[in-house]
């Protein structure tokens, strides 16, 4: 059963980065062939350090940013050709900071009826009542319809910005660390409510963070991702028991669970997290790779597994003739 | 226990706002030994950075501090000038900022901001300094030390550079580090790095540590004691062990219920929540500061002030009308799904 | 419906509202703001006389009495001083406070109009160069860059030398050449506003991008707007002043401050107060507007919030 939203295939974008004074420009690959499906209904944790190309790809399929390579289908329709409307309507983000993404000089009732006025819904007779409907779901008081921004606390405004977001009933729900931002008390009222949300509208969401805890609390299935390549994809429950990525293991481990007496973990993940200009060859990871082999610094380790159940590492290769296939094509899409 | 390297009795920060006067740090106390690490744990706006702000002197203008008692290695901090306190500063006490963006110069190489941190302090010359800087650089986990000195700031990465600013604190061996959420800026493998870092570091040159922040995983792993903080006062204190084990404070029972915690919590399943916001701390406050959130809230929590109070061990306090007996089993009633 | 289900799930609605509206917050900031108020209120009586001069002004600003020439102001001392005339004649018999009336229309229109022209062209350069970047913003820097390096009053000169002189010719000319400032802070004010979520958010919803700068980006760069306007306005002033005192500006019989010194110029060791009275009108008006601009600044800063 396979019935995807979102279908991102061999998605590239590169960025042209100054690489110092005089020495002209290089390219970033900031995401570096990513094929990921989003299935209709499901909660998909993108999850990676800050620099892995998470927040591009989330850009990419809200249609923000163009590929640079590689198609992204939403509901069938292919995002770049489709109207920009025509996406809105589907797809909706939410931000990681809701003191920057709400407008400062609008009432909260002008932020949430937005997007009917952009979409021109034929009943603007119809928006206050629904926008009060939608602040009542979002559990945000009638009476700050006419407030501002600047006047609500942040979980009170992370909760206009979802109010935003659901107004036009859309199908996906685009959120990039929705409560990073937030304290630890307001940060579970959110995702309380994103839950209730979700049952509410069959949303599908696709959850950006760093924060793995919240990731396995909220997510049904889990990509990791490691310098613009998603390195391990797999349902939350196998992920969390038993990472396959020699980096997932890592990430895992670092997570720190409110339990006394453990101490810190150790990582073994060496301090630098490598220059995207200049990544490492071979397997990206191995330079920070606790289980390295010999051939993981000169060849491109194969994907292994597919249907939203793959890892991208020479551990899980069984011959060396798949591994130079991987690296041939891998060499071809680079350029 | 050792003669504690800081001693803190009712030390309180007033902020001059426009509405009035802010109430920032409200009559708390507390004490750090040789060579053991306080969490200090609260939300935004509970009072937490301020607490650290006002022990290295460096409150804004407008803010006052007074205290009962405020000593540092035996000599009292009161009353000290400026000079005296920068003379202190860096020396016997050395903080860590969370931005280690913003806390290096970025006009500088790190060797010698490393060296000016030294000799700032002590009379050494310039190659003992660097000797030291490169000792400690190594210490901190970073390789080639000795090739490292002449970058700058902008040429490490987040993690790199927050181990530099490890190593500048420990420059001149302070008695006390104070850090001020190290590691909220960085990702979370690195934060485990630093972490283990600073544990190891505060072993091996039995430091005292004051770390404050607002994760509760963090002050788990790495605290000997705990004190929560909420709306300017220290809530609840204790052993890690007494608090989260034996939470006895309906806002420390709460904050553990709010975050989710893999194998623990049940995937999709309701997290507990603090209804309400955090309370104006602007002017006198009467009762309990989190009466307005609490779901024991009852009559006598409404007026007076109430009393940090020992639970079933003398050694762990809480803030709370309700007797240990009542707060254990609110601990352990599941939370309203 | 919906809502029951999720009252009954325990998420907490009621959370008080944190502050007064920015409105509110916007009024205390004015009222506590000495240098605004006194700058308002100066310069809302000198656009009253120039709006009222017909009205309230004792005579005719062209009207010529020779025989009454030169007559001193009242705080003078003289044979000749009388209260039908508070500030005295010209050197042609006419009364002097008319004409500082009607000359502070000329000064107001003359810099209202050129602080107009100069800010739509700046403001459209500069938010464009603002946000799109790229080639739009190398093309308008570049523009600007040129525009920078011609000195505003000898190119002045000129134009005015060139195609001869008119109220007309001053403000545009003074239009065309003082929208640099316009541009410089609104690409600057443009590009801190399009990275905040907020413009991402918009644009996610499938709003237009003129419906984005229009709705989004105008009204959170509007308050520097009104400020670099204010001190615009006293610019050209200060510029028509200085072209009408070169002969170059309005020409007489218009009754300009600017000109007004300037025929006046020939008495200064004779009769001081002709070239001094308009001389303080001039800096008193320029001055509160100044007082204006930086008190909008202030009371609207982001540093004052919160």
């Amino acid at each position: 059963m396979s019935d995807p939203v979102i279908e991102v295939s061999d998605v590239t974008r590169t960025f042209m980065i100054s690489a110092g004074f005089m020495r002209g420009k290089k390219p970033l690959h900031a995401v570096n062939g990513i094929t990921l499906d989003v299935e209709r209904g499901e909660v998909l944790g993108i999850v990676g350090e800050s620099g892995c190309g998470k927040t591009t790809l989330a850009k990419m399929m809200l249609g923000l940013l163009p590929p640079t390579s590689g198609t992204l289908r939403l509901d069938g329709k292919a995002v770049g050709s489709a109207d920009r409307i025509e996406v809105a309507r589907i797809l909706q983000p939410i931000f990681q900071d809701p003191y920057s993404s709400l407008n400062p000089r609008k009432s909260i009732g002008d932020i949430i009826m937005l997007p009917l006025r952009v979409q021109n819904d034929p009943n603007p007779e119809t928006w206050q009542s629904r926008a009060e409907a939608i602040m009542d779901l979002v559990g945000l008081p009638k009476r700050v319809i006419n407030n501002f921004p600047n006047q609500l606390s942040g979980g009170q405004r992370q909760r206009v910005a979802i109010a935003r977001a659901l107004i036009n009933r859309p199908k996906i729900v685009i959120c990039d660390e929705p409560t990073s931002a937030l304290d630890v008390s307001v940060q579970s009222q959110i995702l309380n409510l994103l839950q209730d949300l979700r049952s509410e509208f069959n949303l599908t969401y696709v959850l950006i963070s760093h924060n793995l805890a919240v990731v396995e609390h909220m997510a049904t299935r889990v990509a990791v991702m490691y310098l613009g390549r998603i390195v391990e994809q797999a349902d939350t429950e196998t992920l969390f028991k038993s990472p396959r990525h020699p980096y997932t293991e890592a990430l895992l481990g670092s997570v720190l669970t409110p339990v006394p007496g453990l101490g810190v973990p150790d990582t073994h993940l060496g301090a630098a997290y490598p220059n995207p200009i200049d990544p490492p060859s071979g397997c990206t990871f191995h330079p920070r790779c606790a289980k390295v082999m010999d051939h993981c610094s000169n060849q491109v380790p194969p994907t292994i597994g597919a249907n939203g159940t793959m890892v991208e590492c020479h551990l899980y290769a069984d011959g060396l003739g798949q591994k130079a296939k991987g690296k041939k094509t891998r060499k071809g899409k680079r350029k | 226990m050792a003669q504690p390297i800081l001693e803190i009795e009712n030390l309180c920060v007033d902020i001059k706002v426009p509405s009035g006067l802010l109430r920032a740090v409200q009559n708390i106390n507390f004490s750090v030994a040789k060579g053991e690490t306080l969490c200090i744990v609260g939300e935004s706006g509970c009072g937490k950075s301020i607490t650290a702000l006002s022990l290295m002197n460096l409150l804004p203008r407008t803010a006052t501090r007074s205290a009962d008692k405020l000593m540092l290695d035996g000599r009292d901090l009161r009353g000290l000038g400026e000079r005296e306190m920068s003379d202190l500063r860096g020396n016997r006490m050395a903080m860590i900022f969370q931005e280690p963006m913003t806390s290096l110069n970025p006009a500088y190489s790190i060797g010698n901001q490393l060296e000016e941190a030294m000799q700032r302090h002590r009379n050494v010359g310039t190659g003992e300094a660097r000797d030291r800087a490169v000792f400690l650089l190594e210490k901190v986990g970073i390789t080639g030390a000795r090739g490292r000195l002449g970058q700058y700031p902008h040429q490490l990465s987040g993690g790199l550079r927050q181990r530099v600013m490890i190593a500048m604190s420990l420059m001149c061996e302070p008695a006390l580090i104070l850090a001020d959420e190290p590691t909220t800026a960085l990702d979370v493998t690195i934060q485990a790095q630093i972490l283990h870092l600073l544990a190891d570091l505060r072993d091996e040159f039995e430091t005292s540590l004051i770390l404050i922040t607002h994760d509760l995983g963090i002050v788990a792993r790495v605290a000997d004691r705990v004190a929560v903080m909420y709306a300017g006062e220290f809530v609840e204190t204790g052993t890690t062990e007494q608090v989260f084990n034996a939470p006895s404070h309906p806002y420390t029972q709460g904050l553990l219920r709010c975050i989710p915690i893999p194998g623990k919590t049940k995937r999709g399943e309701h997290l507990g929540a603090i209804p309400g916001i955090v309370p104006n701390l602007v002017g006198e406050m009467q009762g309990c500061h989190f009466a307005s959130r609490c779901s024991h809230v009852h009559d006598a929590c409404q007026s007076g002030h109430i009393a940090l109070r020992a639970s079933f061990e003398e050694s762990h306090q809480y803030r709370c009308v309700l007797t240990p007996k009542v707060c254990a089993a609110n601990s352990k009633r599941k939370v309203v799904a | 419906m919906a809502n029951v289900s999720l009252a009954r799930a325990g998420i907490p609605t009621a959370e008080e509202i944190l502050e007064p509206s920015p409105g509110a917050m916007l009024r205390r900031r004015i009222f506590g703001n000495i240098g605004l108020l006194f700058g308002a209120v100066v310069l809302l009586t000198i656009v009253f006389m120039a709006l009222f001069a017909g009205v309230i002004s004792p005579g005719d600003p062209y009207d010529q009495v020779l025989s009454r020439k030169l007559i001193p102001p009242i705080w003078h001392d003289g044979p000749k001083v009388t209260w039908e005339h508070p500030l005295g004649t010209d050197a042609l018999g006419r009364d002097y406070l008319t004409r500082l009336f009607y000359g502070a229309r000329i000064s107001l229109f003359i810099g209202f109009a050129a602080m107009l022209i100069s800010g739509v062209i700046g403001t459209t350069l500069g938010v464009l160069a603002g946000y799109f970047g790229g080639r739009v913003d190398m093309v308008v820097n570049f523009i600007l860059t040129t525009r920078l390096s011609l000195p505003v009053v000898l190119v002045a000169l000129a134009v005015v030398s060139l195609i001869g002189s008119s109220l007309t010719v001053v403000i545009w000319v003074l239009g065309l050449l003082i929208w640099d400032r316009f541009a410089v802070v609104m690409r600057s004010a443009t590009q801190q506003i399009r990275n905040l979520e907020f413009v991402s958010a918009a644009q996610a919803l499938g709003c237009s991008t003129p419906r984005i700068i229009l709705s989004e980006i105008i009204p959170n760069i509007a308050n520097h707007l009104i400020v670099v306007a204010t001190l615009e306005m006293a610019h050209a002033i200060l510029l028509e002043a200085a072209l009408s005192f070169l002969g170059l500006g309005v020409q007489p019989p218009e009754p300009s401050w600017g000109l007004m010194v300037a025929e006046a110029k020939g008495l200064i060791f004779f009769d001081s107060w002709l070239i001094g009275i308009p001389g303080a009108a001039i800096f008193i008006l320029v001055l509160s507007i100044n007082l204006v601009g930086d008190g909008i600044r202030d009371v609207t800063a982001p540093e004052n919030r919160n």
